[in-house]
């Protein structure tokens, strides 16, 4: 696992070898990880992978089984909750329904002992901030999913917290709203300057906003990467179709420069693996080109395939094929340019990709 | 948004009368189809109130305005106000007061024994929580007077109580007949309905609101303060109307573990029916009673109280 750290500065969020299990479920298993400050980091995984348990433990709303967690160097494993300095956007937000948004947002400096003047100005301020001016005196229930969702952010933000947790914060939003909110909370994130760690399930979402992102499978971490990084550098068969789409082709390493498909077909493709190496190849369905047979460019010749379209669906701004090669099927995915030869289902063609475009993964 | 003017013809003429198609008649006499319905459901159990509820319950507001006969019946005529004015006499004043003050001691200390011991069922597994729930309903099963009665064994002079304090060095327990007796007995028979509405409440709170309390700064005290408490208020008072008006008017425990020593506003109440043979004045006591519970309850509902 490699990670590339921006900073030199001390880390926001520095987790070492944290184990958490649940009666016999290992829900986190042996994470080491490295959230610098000012970074907007994202924890991207299908539903109980570990990430949420991952972000809890940084929130002190679980203890780690085993391992070191410090927060700008302070060793906080054991610390209960209150004596953090961070604090988190629950995913229903959590907001107290017995109290008004002003009430709701100043919770959090009253409980750290500012007087309510101080607190109520203060809280007055951050819900200017998220555009709530005006419902100070309403109760959560009588706001819309959208502006409940900005008193959450409020309620943690006014806190001050050093880095602020999001827990799948834009999941019960509707899509126009999540969007909309991704591009505030990237701003936010900036203008304060603040580590954000970021929970999804949406690989679209921490890829447009997040600086970095962990991918987590079955309570391990398997990648931790900007979005370029895991979207073309995948290191595991799992991230590949895990970050956007992707076609995986068995093969076999030959030589340094060549590998065997299951039909003996060979491809060039540089890998550092060893010969034998079982791996799979990652093409992404934008990368390859289709075309009739007979016309594949003379540079693209040790990296083609030749089958038949078995669909064609007309996307608007695409086309989409699928391809069977004898055992495979090849999803390809070409830009609508009218001038453009269009395929239709039984069409014999050939397929070929540029040599960079494809990644090796051997896991 | 654009800002086109839809130009419209000034009249539209109505749709064609398609059979079966919906028109607002139609949807009109659906929907009083669904609320004659909806009478017809609730028939039985209106007619049983009607019957067994309101009907009594007139019969005793009527009688407190009666007059009381020579011969200790009740004459539905020359109606006044003596038996209300009868409740004005001051050791009249002073049962009411002392079962109130009772009541209200028997309602604080079921709401302390009760909260705690609800928190904890509603935070176990569901396993737990139902074999506990169990345990909690197990002395409905048995009469409510005898189990006063087994109170009054278990307090008597020779009773296990006693030999348990006096074995330590403590001397013998004599609470038997005094007020302290009533509100033990009032407790124990009362608790479960301070527990139930309790562990309603505490149970469909949204942990997560703890967990947000936490994370924002908030220790575990000051947590239950500012949100687990005020969450589960409409429980508190849910129970403690529950636990306070039968408390109020209790005559069974009074009678059996006060010995009726001293008056109470069940035992009174019940005096003037069998033995004063006054009637409008029970009746008179018993309506002022409710009005007094009813009124309370409906503070309750006005002041935010939803769900009892």
């Amino acid at each position: 696992m490699t990670e590339r750290s921006p900073s030199t500065r001390v880390a926001a969020v520095e987790i070492r070898g944290v184990t958490k299990r649940f009666d016999d479920v290992i829900a986190v298993d042996n994470v080491d990880l490295t959230i610098a400050d000012g970074e907007f980091f994202a924890m991207l995984g299908p539903s109980g992978c570990g990430k949420t348990t991952t972000l809890r433990m940084i929130a002190g709303l679980e203890f780690p089984t085993q391992g070191s967690l410090k927060i700008f160097g302070d060793e906080v494993g054991t610390l209960p909750p209150n004596k953090r300095p961070v604090n988190t956007v629950f995913q229903n937000y959590a907001l107290f329904p017995h109290m008004t948004v002003l009430d709701n947002v100043s919770f959090g400096l009253r409980m750290s002992g500012a007087d309510k003047a101080e607190a109520r100005q203060r809280a007055g301020e951050m819900i200017e901030l998220v555009q709530l001016g005006g419902m100070a005196a309403r109760k959560p229930n009588q706001l819309s999913g959208g502006q409940q969702q900005r008193v959450a952010l409020a309620r943690a933000l006014v806190n001050k917290p050093k880095v602020l947790l999001l827990d799948e914060p834009l999941g019960a939003l509707d899509l126009k709203l999540r969007q909309e909110m991704q591009v505030e909370l990237k701003s936010l994130q900036r203008e304060l300057g603040v580590s954000f760690v970021f929970v999804t399930h949406d690989q679209e979402e921490a890829l447009t906003m997040s600086d970095r992102i962990a991918v987590m499978d079955q309570g391990k971490l398997l990648q931790v990467g900007s979005a370029e990084d895991l979207y073309a550098r995948p290191a595991s068969r799992f991230v590949a179709d895990f970050i956007g789409q992707t076609n995986l082709i068995e093969a076999t390493v030959a030589d340094p420069n060549t590998i065997v498909l299951a039909n003996g077909q060979r491809l060039r493709a540089p890998s550092p693996h060893a010969a034998g190496t079982s791996v799979a190849m990652s093409l992404r369905p934008e990368t390859i080109q289709i075309g009739a047979r007979g016309t594949v460019p003379a540079v693209h010749e040790a990296t083609s395939l030749e089958g038949v379209v078995s669909s064609a669906s007309y996307l608007g701004h695409s086309m989409v094929y699928d391809v069977s090669i004898d055992w495979i099927d090849l999803e390809v995915r070409t830009p609508m340019v009218l001038s453009e030869e269009r395929f239709t289902p039984g069409s014999e063609v050939a397929v070929w990709w540029d040599r960079r475009s494809d990644w090796l993964v051997a896991e | 948004m654009s800002h086109r003017t839809i130009v419209r013809p000034p009249m539209e003429p109505p749709p064609e009368a398609v059979p079966g198609a919906a028109t607002p008649e139609f949807e009109a006499a659906n929907q009083r189809l669904d609320r004659r319905r909806g009478l017809l459901l609730a028939l039985p159990s209106w007619a049983f109130l009607t019957l067994f509820f309101a009907i009594p319950l007139l019969i005793v507001v009527v009688y407190s305005f009666a007059t009381r006969n020579r011969f200790g019946g009740t004459d539905l005529s020359g109606w006044n106000l003596e038996g209300y004015r009868e409740l004005g006499q001051e050791f009249v004043l002073n049962l009411v007061f002392r079962s109130f003050t009772l009541a209200v001691v028997t309602t604080v200390i079921c709401l302390v024994v009760a909260y705690p011991f609800a928190y904890f069922l509603a935070t176990r597994s569901p396993a737990v929580r139902n074999l506990m729930l169990v345990f909690v309903m197990i002395p409905f099963w048995s009469n409510f007077l005898v189990r006063n009665y087994a109170w009054r064994v278990l307090l008597g002079n020779d009773g296990p109580v006693s030999q348990a304090t006096e074995a330590v060095g403590l001397g013998e327990t004599t609470i038997l007949f005094t007020q302290s007796a009533v509100v033990l007995g009032l407790v124990y028979g009362f608790l479960p309905f301070m527990i139930l509405p309790l562990y309603a409440a505490i149970e469909r709170m949204d942990w997560s609101l703890v967990e947000a309390s936490r994370d924002l700064g908030a220790t575990g005290w000051q947590t239950f303060r500012k949100v687990t408490f005020p969450l589960s208020l409409p429980g508190v008072i849910a129970g403690s109307i529950l636990v306070f008006v039968p408390s109020f008017g209790a005559y069974v425990t009074p009678q059996i573990l006060g010995g009726g020593k001293d008056p109470m506003l069940g035992t009174y109440i019940v005096a003037q029916f069998l033995e004063a043979r006054n009637w409008p004045e029970g009746a008179a006591a018993s309506t002022v009673l409710m009005v007094v519970m009813l009124a309370a309850t409906l503070v309750y509902f006005r002041t935010g109280g939803r769900t009892l």
